[in-house]
C-alpha cells in the first residue's frame, strides 16, 4: 500500500495569506529583571513610505520574549539611528541599558538595506553592527532577524522569532466542524491556511528541514489517513492508507524516515517508515496502546507512550535492539513526550490531581518538574533554541496556544479570534536565514 | 396501500433489530421476509407497492449512514445506538448489553447487514492516544458483537479520537457524552 503511494500534486492553491484570524501574544509572565530596551525608530532613506515598522516589529518581539522592557517610543528624548548620533545621557536619564538603532535605505542587490546596531548605554560602546539586504516582502523576516540578534547577544540563547508555527484550528458546532491546518510566524503574524478540511486534521509535524511537513487526515473517506507535503512546491504524498490507525508521524532527526502508530496488526504499535526505500519495519508488539513516537536527538532511540502497565507512561525503545525502558514513574497519565536536544530532560502531558498540565522530567535526577498552572494543557512541542516551549491549552471555553520558558520564568498567551486553537508545532527552522553584508 | 407505504418507510427507519424485538407486528402477516428491506436496497419495499414505494423510502436510506433507532429504552437520556465508557476505559459496560445483544442477533440474523462502530473519547489526555483508546473501544463493541453471533465481516471499525465530539462542553457531563462508541448501520 505504502509503495503505492498516491501522489496528489495540490499545487498551492489553497494556500494563501489572509488578513483574518492572526494570533494575539499576550505576555503573562515575565522575568523579574528585566533588561530595559530602547528600539528607536528606524528612519527610511528612500522614496515613499515602508509597508512595514521594523523597529515596532523588533519592540514587539523583545517584549513578547518576556526577558525585555522596552520603552515607548513617546518617551525618547532622541531617535538616533546611527551610533555616532546617540547622546548617552538621554538614555541614562530613562534608565535604559541598551539601544536597537537603524536605518533603511535601497538595496543594491534587493529592494532594502538595513543597517543597525546594539549599544551599550552604560558602557557607551557598540556592541554589534550589521548591515542585511532583503526583498520586498521581507520586511518582517528583516525585522525577525533583527530581533534574533540582539536576543542572542543580550541573552546568550538563539532567538526564535524568525521561526514559524503551525497549528490545527476547529470551527463551527459539533455537527458542522472545520478544521485548517495553519501555519503562522512565531508572532502570530502571517498566517498561510496550509489545508482546509470538513474531517479531522492533527498531529502535523515538521521535517528537520523545515521545508516538509506530515499530519494526519480523515479528508479520504473519512478514514485516516498520514500524508507528507512538500511546502515549497505544494505536493502531497498519503504516505499511509492501512486499516485501523494510521497515526503520530514523527520524523527523525535526519529526515530520512518517519515513525508512526498503525494498529493493523491488532493494536496500536510504533512503525518506521523509510521515506527513502518506503520499507516499513514495526517497533514495537504489545497487546496494550503504543504511541505518540518521537525520536531521542541522536536518532538512536524512540520515546512513546504506552499503557502496557496499566496507564499511559512513557517507555524508551532502542532502534538497535528494541530493548524497552520505562522512564515515567510519577503520576497516573504521562503522555506525548519529546527530548530536549541535549538529552537531558522530557517534556509531556502530565496529570496531577486529576489536571493535565505540561511537565518536564529531569531525567539525570530523575526530578518531574510541572511548568504550566492551566487545565487540559496539551501538545508540547520544544522551540528550536531548547529554552520555550509552547502548547495548547484551554482559557474559558476557548482552545488557545501558550507557551512558557524550560525554567518556568516567562509564560505568554496567544489567543486567537476564531475557534478552538491546538496543536502547535514549533518549526525547526528559520523562515528566512540573511548573511550579513560585510563592509 | 397508503398505511404499508408508510409502514415499509418507517420499517427503514428503524432498522431490524427493532423488529427482530417487536412482538407486536408479527402478528401480522410480516414475517422473516420484511427482515430483508431493511438490508440492502429500499426496493425491497416493492410487495407493498411497487412503482411509488422507493421514493418515499429513499431519502432515508441514501443518506450514506443511517443510525439505528430502537423504540425502547425511551427513558434513558442516552440515545440509542450509543455505547458510553469510563474514563480512559474501553470495557463495554453490563448496563449496554441488552441493547448490543440485540444489534448482535439483527446482524447474526442478516448477513448482509454491515455496521460501522465509531469510537470516541473525550478530550482530556492527548490526542493521538485518543485516537488509540477510541479504537480499543470501538473494538471492544466489535468483539462483544463477535461473541453474540455477528461477524468480523460485518463490522467496520474507525476511531475519531477526541476529534468529533457529541457535545462541545468542558466538564463531566459532556465528558461523559463524548467517551462513546456509536454504532452505524451502512447502506
Amino acid at each position: 500500500m505504502i509503495s503505492r503511494a498516491i501522489t496528489l500534486f495540490l499545487f498551492l492553491a489553497c494556500i494563501g495569506f489572509s488578513a483574518r484570524a492572526e494570533l494575539r501574544i499576550e505576555v503573562t509572565k515575565g522575568v523579574d529583571n528585566a533588561v530595559r530596551v530602547a528600539v528607536v525608530p528606524m528612519a527610511w532613506r528612500g522614496p515613499g513610505t515602508l509597508p512595514e515598522d521594523v523597529a515596532d516589529i523588533v519592540g514587539a518581539d523583545l517584549t513578547l520574549s518576556g526577558r525585555f522592557e522596552t520603552l515607548p517610543v513617546k518617551q525618547m528624548l532622541s531617535l538616533p539611528n546611527e551610533p555616532d548620533e546617540v547622546f548617552p545621557r538621554d538614555w541614562r536619564l530613562l534608565k535604559v541599558e541598551y539601544l536597537v538603532i537603524g536605518y533603511l535605505e535601497p538595496g543594491k542587490d534587493k529592494a532594502y538595506r538595513l543597517h543597525f546596531a546594539l549599544y551599550n548605554v552604560f558602557k557607551q560602546e557598540v556592541e554589534e553592527t550589521q548591515v542585511i539586504e532583503g526583498d520586498s516582502d521581507e520586511l518582517r523576516d528583516m525585522a525577525h532577524y533583527v530581533s534574533d540578534e540582539v536576543f542572542h547577544k543580550l541573552t546568550g540563547i538563539e532567538g526564535s522569532f524568525s521561526t514559524r508555527i503551525m497549528y490545527v484550528t476547529a470551527t463551527g458546532p459539533v455537527d458542522n466542524r472545520r478544521y485548517q491546518l495553519n501555519i503562522a510566524d512565531a508572532d502570530g503574524h502571517r498566517v498561510e491556511t496550509v489545508l482546509r478540511s470538513t474531517e479531522p486534521v492533527l498531529s502535523a509535524t515538521w521535517a528537520p528541514d523545515g521545508n516538509r511537513i506530515a499530519y494526519v487526515s480523515f479528508e479520504r473517506d473519512g478514514r485516516p489517513g498520514i500524508y507528507m507535503r512538500n511546502l515549497e512546491t505544494g505536493e502531497v504524498q498519503q504516505l499511509t492508507r492501512f486499516e485501523g490507525l494510521n497515526g503520530a508521524p514523527a520524523f527523525s532527526p535526519d529526515g530520512k524516515q518517519l515513525a508512526l502508530v498503525l494498529s493493523k496488526d491488532g493494536s496500536p504499535d510504533i512503525y518506521v517508515l523509510n521515506l527513502e526505500t518506503r520499507r516499513l519495519r514495526r517497533i514495537t508488539r504489545h497487546y496494550g496502546i503504543d504511541t505518540e513516537p518521537s525520536w531521542t536527538p541522536d536518532g538512536k532511540h524512540i520515546v512513546f507512550t504506552s499503557n502496557r502497565g496499566g496507564q499511559p507512561q512513557i517507555y524508551m525503545i532502542s532502534l538497535a535492539d528494541l530493548s524497552i525502558e520505562r522512564l515515567t514513574f510519577e503520576g497516573d497519565y504521562n503522555a506525548k513526550a519529546s527530548m530536549l536536544r541535549d538529552g537531558s530532560g522530557l517534556v509531556m502531558v502530565h496529570r496531577r490531581d486529576g489536571i493535565f498540565h505540561i511537565a518536564m522530567l529531569d531525567l539525570k535526577r530523575g526530578r518531574l518538574t510541572v511548568l504550566t498552572e492551566t487545565a487540559l494543557d496539551e501538545s508540547p512541542s520544544i522551540a528550536p533554541n531548547g529554552s520555550m516551549l509552547i502548547y495548547a491549552t484551554l482559557v474559558g471555553d476557548e482552545g488557545i496556544l501558550a507557551a512558557v520558558s524550560i525554567d518556568g520564568g516567562v509564560k505568554f498567551n496567544l489567543p486567537s479570534s476564531e475557534g478552538d486553537v491546538r496543536e502547535p508545532a514549533w518549526s525547526p527552522k528559520k523562515r528566512k536565514i540573511f548573511v550579513p553584508i560585510s563592509k | 396501500m397508503g398505511i404499508l407505504k408508510i409502514r415499509g418507510a418507517l420499517l427503514v427507519f428503524l432498522a431490524t433489530l427493532v423488529m427482530a424485538g417487536c412482538t407486536s407486528t408479527k402478528t401480522e402477516d410480516e414475517s422473516a421476509d420484511t427482515m430483508q428491506p431493511m438490508t440492502e436496497q429500499p426496493e425491497t419495499v416493492q410487495p407493498a407497492e411497487p412503482a411509488p414505494a422507493p421514493e418515499p423510502v429513499k431519502p432515508s436510506v441514501s443518506t450514506r449512514d443511517t443510525l439505528l433507532f430502537p423504540i425502547n429504552d425511551v427513558d434513558t437520556e442516552e440515545l440509542p445506538g450509543i455505547f458510553y465508557f469510563d474514563f480512559d476505559q474501553a470495557i463495554v459496560k453490563r448496563s449496554g448489553h441488552a441493547e448490543l445483544n440485540k444489534h448482535a442477533k439483527a446482524l447474526a440474523d442478516d448477513p448482509s447487514l454491515r455496521v460501522r462502530l465509531e469510537g470516541h473519547a473525550d478530550e482530556r489526555g492527548t490526542r493521538e492516544y485518543n485516537l488509540a483508546l477510541g479504537e480499543r473501544r470501538a473494538n471492544a463493541v466489535k468483539a462483544y458483537l463477535m461473541s453474540q453471533g455477528a461477524l468480523a465481516s460485518q463490522i467496520e471499525v474507525i476511531s475519531y479520537g477526541e476529534e468529533k465530539p457529541a457535545v462541545d462542553g468542558h466538564n463531566e457531563a459532556a465528558w461523559a457524552k463524548n467517551r462513546r462508541v456509536q454504532i452505524v448501520y451502512k447502506k
